[in-house]
């Protein structure tokens, strides 16, 4: 009988399409993130109140730390299905490449927090009553390189955290400090957009240095963390 | 053993050397024109960096050691990487005209070998597990230096510039790495694997990649938006400059006597858990 | 030799295993078995000492070979037997579904039946676990208490499937506290007490009294 090698892309492919199917098919982990997402943006708009001259200086921050939030609660599950029934087991004993299973998690991820982004969004545009006063379409490649930075970190370390106590405390702390540079990054790079005051070209520049940089690592090191029993 | 005998010998030189050094900061040198006395904690707040510093280095070079000595391919290759590094150092001292400010060629030069100098002696002398030991000694200590120069800078900076603190360069890279680093000690201590040491070495290896990216992304946020950088930049009086020398000479003295003592420490705690797992393996159980 | 922190799960199993034959391990809670197994799997590395499985030290190498079940049933709760099976066959790379099916078939499951494994009764979703093990025709079967929760008209069928399958050439391991039920079909028996291989013998004997 042949045996075709599993072929990375294609175990890439199949993981990402049944994550997405089975988030799909049980709504309640989409349902509590929308939820979520729009409590995070309204708490926002009562703490830092909109109408002041200052919150379009600071509505890049403010968005960016919302987006934190959802996806510091979207990663805490990345591995949630995995763990169930022991699952990694079962994808270990598999000739299945571990950076296959990463890219799948990662780009999971990236949906999943990137939809959260879209409907976050229009609401913080309406309470801070927010125009982009600089090259609006730069805002797309500092969403999507912001967004790929928080994530590819976030799943390595949601499974790094699958080997500790305190699982959904472990998470955070070690992502917070690593993403330092790539906030700093996506918070000046949309307040330089929305301000129109400076160019937001330094920051994208730093944000695709970082995620090259992180990505590769990630890669180089997922499957010893995996296998890290 | 000669821990016995070197230790208090070490440790009577590092005391004499501590006391000497902290005679010439607070007596001996001169005092600073603008700031006055407060400058003298200028003695304290920079050996401290500078050990500190140090310190996450030899982590850093740690954790790559465990992690590549498991594998004779990437281990040659690290190897030579190394070695690489340290040549280009070498070459661009005294290539690239000009240096960036502050920059001797013969200290980056002097860098470049050091790096590799250090890489392959601890190659040498520690085997692959006390490696790991090395790594977790360096990181803790570390981090208490670090702790000291997040602390004395604002208690330096209240009484000059009027400010606790500020987001320059330096301070904001310093905390972002004592924050590394204690996110480390917490990965360690919460591990529940059999494999930490993997773990933790894969976090320092972000932390590493990390810092650099922190720095220049303040650098550039600062151009944008200056503000006062604490600590100052510029030349040094030689008088100043030796009794900074002579602090940081009796700081790493005195970080290297607490490394060894914790190292021992981490040793011997190895070695009794080796000795118990060995112990339960003559021992028959009883049955269940 | 397997340590996890003070705690040694094996201490000294030094054995070997011939090719095409059933062996059953048996022992108290806590011998060490699953580890064992796991090992063999290549889930657990060992702490000292090495394995050798086909000809390879790295188990990893020869993992295309191998099918592994375990207590917990490795599959997804939210998907049907056919989806489990169909994902885990992209994973070794198989394209071809109608084998799934057959096995699913051969187990006395529904390959049609849509409803998700967690509403299988657990006698189901082990004999859908023992399909996934079996997914890609592996050379080395690893079965960690597969008759556990089956009735014992089911488990006599997969005995005989078990027996069948060494019989074409397949090694198989099972960890078991049912020995009975696979009295007939043995090659050998082996028991393990506190990590270590105890004895090791073609009959079942009655378990000595301490």
């Amino acid at each position: 009988m042949s045996k075709t090698s599993a072929i990375p892309s294609g175990v890439t492919g199949a993981t990402l399409a049944k994550d997405l199917r089975l988030e799909w098919r049980s709504k309640d982990a989409i349902n509590s993130m929308l939820f979520f997402s729009l409590l995070v943006v309204v708490v926002f708009s009562f703490s830092f109140d909109p109408n002041a001259e200052e919150s379009r200086q600071i509505a890049g921050g403010l968005v960016w730390v919302a987006f934190l939030f959802a996806a510091v609660v979207a990663l805490n599950q990345t591995w949630a299905r995995e763990l169930r029934n022991q699952v990694l087991d079962a994808y270990r004993v598999s000739p299945a490449p571990a950076n296959s299973l990463f890219l799948a998690k990662a780009l999971g991820n990236f949906i999943f927090v990137a939809v959260l982004e879209i409907l976050m969004t229009p609401l913080f545009i309406m309470f801070y009553k927010l125009r982009a006063l600089g090259p609006a379409w730069q805002l797309l490649p500092i969403a999507a390189l912001g967004t790929w930075a928080l994530v590819v970190n976030g799943t390595f370390f949601a499974a790094m955290s699958l080997r500790t106590r305190s699982r959904e405390i472990m998470l955070p702390l070690l992502l917070f400090p690593i993403s330092i540079p790539a906030l700093l990054a996506m918070v000046n790079a949309t307040t330089a957009i929305l301000t129109g005051e400076l160019s937001a070209k330094f920051w994208i520049v730093l944000l695709s240095t970082y995620n090259v940089v992180f990505t590769i690592v990630c890669l180089l090191l997922f499957e010893l963390v995996l296998n890290a029993e | 053993m000669t821990m016995r005998r070197l230790f208090p010998i070490f440790g009577l030189l590092t005391a004499v050397l501590l006391s000497y050094a902290l005679y010439e900061a607070l007596v001996a040198a001169p005092t600073e024109q603008t700031m006055g006395n407060v400058q003298r904690i200028f003695y304290y707040h920079v050996p401290s960096a500078w050990t500190a510093f140090l310190l996450f280095f030899i982590n850093f070079v740690c954790s790559i050691q465990y992690l590549v000595r498991s594998n004779p391919v990437a281990d040659k290759v690290t190897n030579w990487t190394v070695i690489a590094i340290a040549i280009a150092a070498c070459v661009a001292a005294f290539v690239i005209h000009p240096l960036p400010q502050g920059m001797e060629p013969s200290s980056v030069a002097t860098t470049g070998l050091a790096i590799a100098g250090l890489y392959f002696l601890i190659k040498k002398y520690f085997s692959r597990e006390r490696v790991d030991a090395l790594a977790v000694v360096s990181a803790e200590v570390g981090v208490v230096f670090c702790t000291v120069v997040l602390v004395t800078g604002p208690l330096w900076a209240r009484p000059v510039w009027g400010i606790w603190w500020t987001w320059d360069v330096r301070l904001t890279s310093t905390l972002v790495l004592w924050l590394i680093y204690i996110s480390y000690l917490m990965l360690r201590r919460f591990s529940t694997s059999g494999q930490t040491p993997v773990l933790a070495a894969a976090l320092a290896v972000f932390g590493a990649l990390d810092v650099p990216l922190v720095y220049f992304s303040i650098w550039i946020f600062r151009t944008q938006h200056p503000q006062p950088v604490i600590g100052g930049g510029g030349s040094i009086d030689p008088r100043m400059l030796q009794v900074l020398l002579i602090n940081w000479l009796a700081f790493l003295c005195f970080a290297g006597l607490v490394c060894w003592s914790r190292y021992r420490l981490e040793i011997l705690r190895r070695e009794l858990e080796e000795t118990q797992a060995l112990e339960a393996l003559l021992e028959p159980r009883s049955p269940r | 030799m397997k340590q996890f922190g003070r705690f040694a799960a094996l201490r000294g199993v030094s054995a070997e295993f011939a090719a095409g034959r059933l062996y059953v391990i048996l022992g108290d809670n806590g011998a060490g078995k699953t580890t064992l197994l796991r090992a063999l799997a290549g889930l657990a590395h060992p702490t000292r000492g090495s394995i050798s499985i086909l000809g390879a030290t790295d188990v990893r190498s020869v993992c295309h070979e191998l099918g592994y079940m375990a207590h917990p049933s490795l599959l997804y709760d939210e998907m049907s037997g056919m989806e489990n099976l169909r994902y885990f066959a992209r994973l070794y790379g198989l394209a071809d579904s109608s084998r799934d099916a057959d096995n699913m078939t051969a187990l006395g499951l529904d390959p049609a039946l849509a409803r998700p494994v967690a509403q299988y009764s657990q006698g189901m979703r082990q004999r859908l676990s023992l399909a996934r093990a079996l997914l890609n025709d592996p050379k080395i079967l690893l079965l960690d208490e597969p008759f556990s929760n089956v009735d014992v008209r089911s488990a006599r069928a997969m005995v005989a499937l078990l027996a069948q399958m060494r019989d074409n050439g397949k090694t198989i391991f099972v960890v078991t506290h049912q020995a009975a039920l696979l009295e007939g079909a043995a090659d050998e028996f082996v028991w393990m007490e506190a990590g270590q291989i105890t004895h090791r013998s073609r009959e079942l004997q009655p378990v000595e009294t301490r």
